[in-house]
């Protein structure tokens, strides 16, 4: 039993939807969603506002019931089970604090609910006061504390319960640029000491990038990609992911041919760009493809920007440097590659290296043929 | 402009005090406060004063001298009495009820979008707005036409009618700004539907509730012009005085004119202190 529901995924979704009224439209918030969200796993739900990420979020909670789907626990259906009667807890974005109670009441608050015997409830807060270092703060109230602070005592009164997983809805959105780097530590290291499920729904793709085991990208109320930081940083699945995380060139081009299993792409003005694969769907049509327009993209950090036109085996594109933009440990230029495309190019400030280009040089940008990856036009 | 620069430059040389100036000058800000403050307190303390009196004749108009005696046989008159004890009875009551529907209808109002909401709105405001004879000839009528003996329960039916407004207002302005993540917090930690209500709802809303409560004590107990339509042969307070102003108003009505201010202060005080103890 005990071993069987280790197996079984903390919370699983399955094609789920979500659908509001408003007014004479209906508007789908969540469409079609599938996700297993694993044991002990920091996961995100990652996308703009109105992408369906809280509503997600809120369907797990038991605050909003599907239209469609099914909602698992540890592998028990809970569709239509209220939110008081659902393992799970959630850590408000407004923290939304009982005012009228002081630390300690706030965190034993759902302990009694479950009518946890008193000595044990006290010994429970205690020590997870302790956990977020608030033991010196269990007879304040709420308001008497800092943003920080409060944010540890909401995280708190989720956690006491040992839920089976726990719930962050943009949990820092509140708090300055300092105090967010502090608690995302923070979240991680607690996350490692608990070891329950955290899934967090963020819109910052930092945040997402430093934090998560896995992300999920949403937008308009599907996942547009599930993977791990480094695989939707790397590889984007879609125009969205691509665009929604890091900064991302997307340059539109043709396909020319394939040799020694590389592609090449014609990209403004007569360049050759080369792609290690096609999509998918481009693939299957093997020597068909050609002709086909693609959409390349790559990520500013991986060009390189020289003088001379570089060898063969790499991707080389011409340009004219149009911005530069010093930043200390990097600099950013900006580069028309013609045909109204520009590229943008993060170069590290190397010790032994001065600026590589100036505004109005012609360049030629590099990059290996693995650095890009296509997406369908 | 020209003193400013003045008072500066002496200031900048040294021997006179830079409050020198500002002493000068008239705070007209605190003036007026004071004298909004006297316009208000005036009626109040002037109760007060003649429950002090020791009028010559039968009328407590002019001031005669100090004495206790008014407080020393306070309830000398027994329909005076009967007449102060069924205001605050029935006072109470409409507290009460009011209180509790207009709670209820608060956080509907506050909360929820149904149908009828504008309606309900729109009524309430009604209820506030319209003149005092207006509603009371109605709800005469109204009673009459029910075939209903006015009398005191009359009386706290109507009054709780006009009240319940106030409370739902006060409380609606309360609702609007909770955070609606403070009840799904409540929910998400495991609390039922009343359980919610009992330890994070009602607490939070205890304040404008207490406030709307008073309110409608304070509405209810001198109230005069509906009272007098609904109220068939039971006497309150107000209506007493009134049929007693035509004979001379004895200083007991000051009397417990006064005390009740004194109750009434002594409520609102604890409000405040309690709200604030909350907050």
């Amino acid at each position: 039993m005990e071993t069987a529901a280790a197996r079984q995924p903390a919370i699983s979704l399955e094609g789920v939807f979500k659908s509001f009224r408003s007014g004479s439209e209906t508007v789908n918030a969540v469409d079609g969603v599938d996700l297993a969200i694993e044991q002990g796993e920091f996961f995100s739900l990652l996308g703009p506002s109105g992408c369906g990420k809280t509503t997600t979020m809120r369907m797990i909670a038991g605050f909003e019931e599907p239209t469609r789907g099914v909602v698992r626990l540890n592998g028990r259906d809970v569709t239509g089970v209220p939110a008081n009667r659902r393992d799970v807890n959630m850590v408000f974005q407004s923290y939304a604090l009982f005012p009228h109670m002081n630390v300690a009441d706030n965190v034993a608050f759902g302990l009694k609910r479950k009518g946890v015997a008193k000595g044990e409830i006290g010994r429970r807060v205690g020590e997870m006061l302790e956990l977020v270092e608030l033991g010196h703060r269990a007879k304040h109230r709420p308001a008497q504390l800092s943003g920080g602070q409060q944010q540890r005592v909401a995280l708190a009164r989720a956690l006491v319960n040992q839920p089976a997983a726990l719930l962050l809805d943009e949990p820092l959105g509140a708090l300055d640029l300092k105090l967010r780097q502090a608690m995302q530590v923070e979240l991680k290291r607690i996350q490692r000491e608990v070891g329950i499920t955290f899934v967090y729904v963020t819109h910052d793709q930092g945040e997402a990038l430093t934090m998560s085991d896995r992300i999920a990208v949403m937008n308009h109320g599907r996942v547009e990609q599930l993977g791990t930081p480094a695989q939707v940083y790397e590889r984007p699945a879609t125009r969205f992911v691509a665009d929604f995380i890091g900064t991302s060139n997307l340059v539109k081009g043709t396909v020319l041919g394939e040799s020694g299993g590389v592609w090449r792409v014609e990209v403004a003005d007569g360049a050759t760009a080369l792609l290690a694969d096609l999509p998918e769907a481009l693939a299957a049509q093997g020597p068909g493809a050609v002709g086909s327009a693609v959409y390349l993209t790559v990520r500013p950090e991986k060009i390189g920007i020289g003088a001379e036109r570089p060898g063969e085996g790499v991707s080389a594109v011409p340009g004219t440097v149009t911005e530069t933009v010093y930043l200390g440990s990097a600099t950013h230029y900006q580069v028309d590659i013609g045909g109204g495309e520009s590229v943008t190019v993060y170069l590290q400030n190397s010790s032994d290296s001065a600026l590589a280009a100036g505004r109005g040089d012609h360049v030629w940008l590099s990059w290996p043929a693995h650095h890009s990856y296509p997406l369908l036009a | 402009m020209s003193a400013t620069f003045d008072t500066e430059d002496r200031t900048a040389t040294g021997p006179r005090p830079p409050e020198a100036r500002v002493r000068r000058r008239i705070d007209w800000g605190r003036w007026y406060t004071w004298a909004v403050l006297a316009w208000l307190f005036a009626p109040i303390l002037f109760m007060i004063a003649f429950s002090f009196n020791d009028p010559a004749g039968r009328h407590n108009i002019t001031w005669q001298g100090f004495t206790l005696k008014w407080y020393a046989n306070a309830f000398a008159y027994p329909d005076l009495n009967q007449a102060m004890f069924n205001s605050v009875t029935i006072a109470l009551l409409t507290m009460v009820i009011a209180g509790v529907l207009g709670t209820l209808l608060g956080m509907a109002l506050g909360r929820y979008t149904f149908r009828g909401k504008q309606l309900t709105n729109l009524v309430m405001f009604a209820a506030i707005s319209a003149p005092e004879v207006v509603l009371g000839a109605a709800l005469l009528s109204t009673f009459l036409m029910l075939n209903i003996t006015t009398g005191y329960w009359t009386t706290v039916i109507a009054h709780v009618m006009f009240c319940v407004s106030f409370v739902a207002i006060t409380v609606r302005a309360r609702v609007i700004t909770l955070d609606p993540s403070l009840e799904e917090a409540a929910r998400d930690l495991g609390a039922g539907p009343w359980q919610t209500f009992r330890l994070v709802t009602l607490p939070m809303l205890f304040p404008a509730v207490m406030a709307g409560g008073l309110l409608a004590f304070a509405l209810s107990i001198d109230d005069y012009i509906i009272t007098t339509f609904v109220s068939g042969d039971v006497n309150t307070f107000p209506l007493w005085i009134w049929g007693a102003t035509r004979v001379g108003i004895p200083p007991q009505v000051n009397v417990m004119g006064t005390l009740l201010f004194a109750v009434g202060l002594t409520m609102a005080v604890i409000n405040i202190i309690a709200a604030r103890r909350r907050a």
